[in-house]
């Protein structure tokens, strides 16, 4: 009889690492939310620019190219707000502060919270174009009618690879009212 | 269902339970082999019919039988069930036949959660299926679930339906189904085998499953966690997915695909080592480099971890990126090329017969590689932008899955159905299973390359009229392969109705292994005492 005991023991010691394993992989699943988002951050993989203003001391200006950038403006689904930029492309050097502003409008009787989302196109430049000030670091909240011109200033990295020349920076504008709660609405109608 | 049983009526335990309660309580890993492959034969006519019905609709251009709103949730849930119901469940099935009898093992390991593995999967896909029955038949509910089998976010999470619910859960249980059935083989390979029984000295089968296993316990998990954020993103107000609340929906396809790559070796390593089992056997020659079969199988599953992103080339990489993965896709190639090379070499000089298990095997290999080398073509980056979505891939993965996984399936059935139930497959319709099956999987397949490169779209419910006439022919090819797999539905209630010549205990000439010591059928118990090898 002990010799079934001691296969029984071996059966669990072997089945208890395969459930630790196991877990530990629906763990890793999760882990690999903040690989990616780290990934992105560093390699511009999904074409998300910085969250947060970018410094821009020591600029130095690279007046031997022109870039083109393309600003192109969406609603997301259930977004009521009439959303453009006030150009639609800019032409800049490298290293040269730009302001571009976006328009938004809310043509509903009701106060909405939006959230714009940006991408760039290609891949490869989201990492080299910095944003100084962007209404889409923080929520935008508009009372019902309101309309407010949301600036956003940027420039491009000098180290921007030589091959690109034209850069599409794209927003998406996402209905978040009910996602965050207001505390502020006096920053509503500017 | 009971039928098919390989009850043993000489054998001495005559306390062997009957009727519903043998089959509900059973922890005897012939009898849920048994359940397993009744079960995923079930699974693959339901399949087959969502299948038929996404031909029906595109055998003419314009809209005839669904709308494209039911024609999605086809497209979907057919792929659904075949992966998670059909292949899957038949390989564990054969696994469970097989492994134990194969190593000279009493039982499974774990024969409790055997059982528990098994009874799962009807549950799970009883809720997938009714959310398709529920949708179809009762007016005004929501649409079963429609994304696809990939369920990309956000298609599946911001636009899913109500019935997306329905199926998280069911993947849930499938996942949890076939974890615990890997685990179940793992214990069972490390700690059962018979005296002298080296894992060197094991059948590939063995080794493929072993292997097979270990990816199963990796990678399900992962899908679990994609689900999970699923469910989360939908009801819990994360945005794992969603980019209003600075989610990404193209994590969840590095999520997925860092399943899903793995996943098809799970479904096609089986293969590797049914295919590995049969042909020495009809070449009447030792399997040809068995050391290395091992080392290509084991190197198989782990570079398929490191593939992942080829699924999604078109999402926009870093050329680093993208030159890695496909690199990286055509180093698999290496050991597959390998594999194939092993059986031909088995062959090479053989005395070849070719009954029916031959037979498959041999279309197996064939059609295969051809699968395999649409897959190479895909892996090719820059030429992946072009066939991406279209019938290219939807040939490809279907001729590496039916004439590839099923097919071996088939042959594993006709090679192993003596031992199962004691009767040879009728030899007469068991040809014309075959035949059939080979002319008509090419008619419905190869076709879909041709416009696949000229750029029709996958998941459509409607087509350019340029494509017409393929559409047709593929048409025809899919309804006859469909008949034809009645062929099989009778050759195997043939065999559980015991109606047939009887098999003796090893019925082909050139067999070796251990399942074939044990009488046919194989008694209710075997390998109470271990077996020694030498």
């Amino acid at each position: 009889m002990s010799e079934v005991n001691d296969l029984q023991q071996r059966n669990t010691r072997i089945l208890r690492k395969l459930v630790f394993g196991a877990v530990c992989m629906f763990g890793f699943a999760f882990a690999m939310v903040p690989i990616y988002n780290v990934l992105c951050e560093v390699t511009g993989l999904n074409g998300k620019t910085n969250s947060s203003a970018a410094s821009s001391a020591n600029l130095e200006l690279d007046e031997d190219r022109m870039i083109t950038v393309q600003f192109v403006t969406r609603s997301g689904q259930g977004m009521a707000w009439d959303f453009f930029p006030e150009v639609r492309s800019v032409r800049v050097h490298p290293g040269e502060i730009t302001q571009v502003n976006f328009k938004v409008k809310n043509p509903t009787d009701k106060q909405i919270v939006g959230q714009a989302i940006p991408s760039v196109t290609p891949g490869l430049a989201a990492t080299h174009l910095l944003k100084t000030q962007c209404f889409c670091f923080d929520n935008q909240t508009l009372a019902g009618g309101g309309e407010a011109d949301m600036p956003m200033i940027f420039y491009l990295d000098p180290a921007l690879p030589k091959h690109i020349t034209t850069i599409t920076l794209s927003y998406t504008l996402f209905d978040v009212t009910e996602r965050v709660t207001v505390n502020d609405n006096t920053l509503a109608v500017r | 269902m009971t039928a098919v049983a390989a009850h043993d009526h000489h054998d001495d335990h005559h306390h062997a339970p009957h009727g519903l309660k043998r089959w509900l309580f059973s922890t005897n890993h012939k009898d849920i082999g048994t359940l397993y492959l009744w079960f995923s034969f079930a699974m693959f006519m339901v399949g087959g019919l969502m299948a038929l019905v996404i031909r029906a609709e595109l055998m003419y251009p314009g809209m005839q039988v669904v709308d494209p709103e039911f024609f999605n949730q086809m497209t979907t849930v057919h792929g659904l069930i075949m992966v998670f119901g059909a292949v899957m469940p038949a390989t564990v099935g054969l696994a469970n036949w097989m492994i134990p009898l194969m190593i000279g093992a009493p039982d499974m390991a774990l024969p409790r959660m055997n059982n528990w593995s098994f009874w799962i999967l009807p549950f799970a896909f009883t809720i997938l299926i009714g959310s398709v029955l529920m949708s179809a038949f009762a007016e005004g509910n929501p649409s079963a679930p429609n994304f696809g089998w990939t369920f990309y976010a956000p298609l599946s999470t911001t636009y899913g339906p109500a019935s997306t619910d329905l199926f998280i859960l069911s993947v849930h249980m499938m996942g949890i189904s076939s974890i615990m059935g890997a685990i179940n083989v793992i214990v069972t390979v490390l700690n059962m085998r018979a005296p002298g029984m080296t894992l060197m000295k094991m059948p590939l089968f063995v080794w493929t499953w072993l292997i097979t296993a270990f990816l199963l316990v990796a990678v399900m998990p992962v899908l679990a966690g994609a689900v999970t954020m699923m469910l989360t993103d939908r009801h819990f107000g994360t945005s794992f997915f969603d980019a209003a609340g600075g989610g990404d929906p193209v994590l969840f396809q590095h999520i997925f695909w860092f399943f899903g790559h793995p996943e098809v070796y799970i479904m096609i390593l089986p293969s590797f080592g049914i295919v590995s089992a049969i042909i020495p056997t009809f070449a009447r020659k030792p399997l040809f480099g068995y050391a290395s079969m091992v080392y290509a199988t084991a190197s198989i599953a782990l570079l398929s971890f490191v593939v992942w992103a080829h699924h999604m080339f078109t999402v926009g990489m870093p050329l680093a990126g993208m030159l890695f993965f496909m690199y990286m896709t055509m180093l698999i190639s290496v050991p597959t090329g390998v594999k194939v090379f092993n059986w031909v070499a088995t062959m090479w000089r053989g005395s070849i017969t070719f009954e029916l298990p031959m037979k498959w095997a041999l279309a197996f290999v064939i059609l295969f590689t051809c699968g395999g080398l649409s897959g190479l073509m895909l892996a090719i980056t820059p030429a992946d932008f072009q066939y991406h979505d279209t019938y290219f891939v939807v040939a490809h993965f279907h001729y590496v899955l039916v004439s590839g996984a099923i097919f071996s399936i088939f042959a594993a059935a006709y090679y192993w159905l003596p031992k199962w139930s004691g009767v040879m497959p009728n030899t007469f319709l068991g040809e014309l299973h075959f035949w059939n099956s080979l002319l008509s999987v090419n008619l419905l397949f190869f076709p879909m390359h041709f416009v696949g490169l000229a750029g029709m779209p996958r998941r459509y419910a409607d087509y350019a009229l340029q494509f017409a006439d393929y559409n047709w022919w593929i048409s025809i090819g899919a309804f006859w392969f469909g008949i034809s797999q009645l062929i099989f539905v009778a050759v195997c209630v043939l065999c559980a109705m015991k109606k047939g010549e009887k098999a003796p205990a090893s019925p082909w000439e050139g067999a070796e292994g251990l399942e074939w010591t044990v009488p046919s059928p194989a008694p209710f118990h075997t390998f109470d005492t271990p077996p020694v090898v030498k």
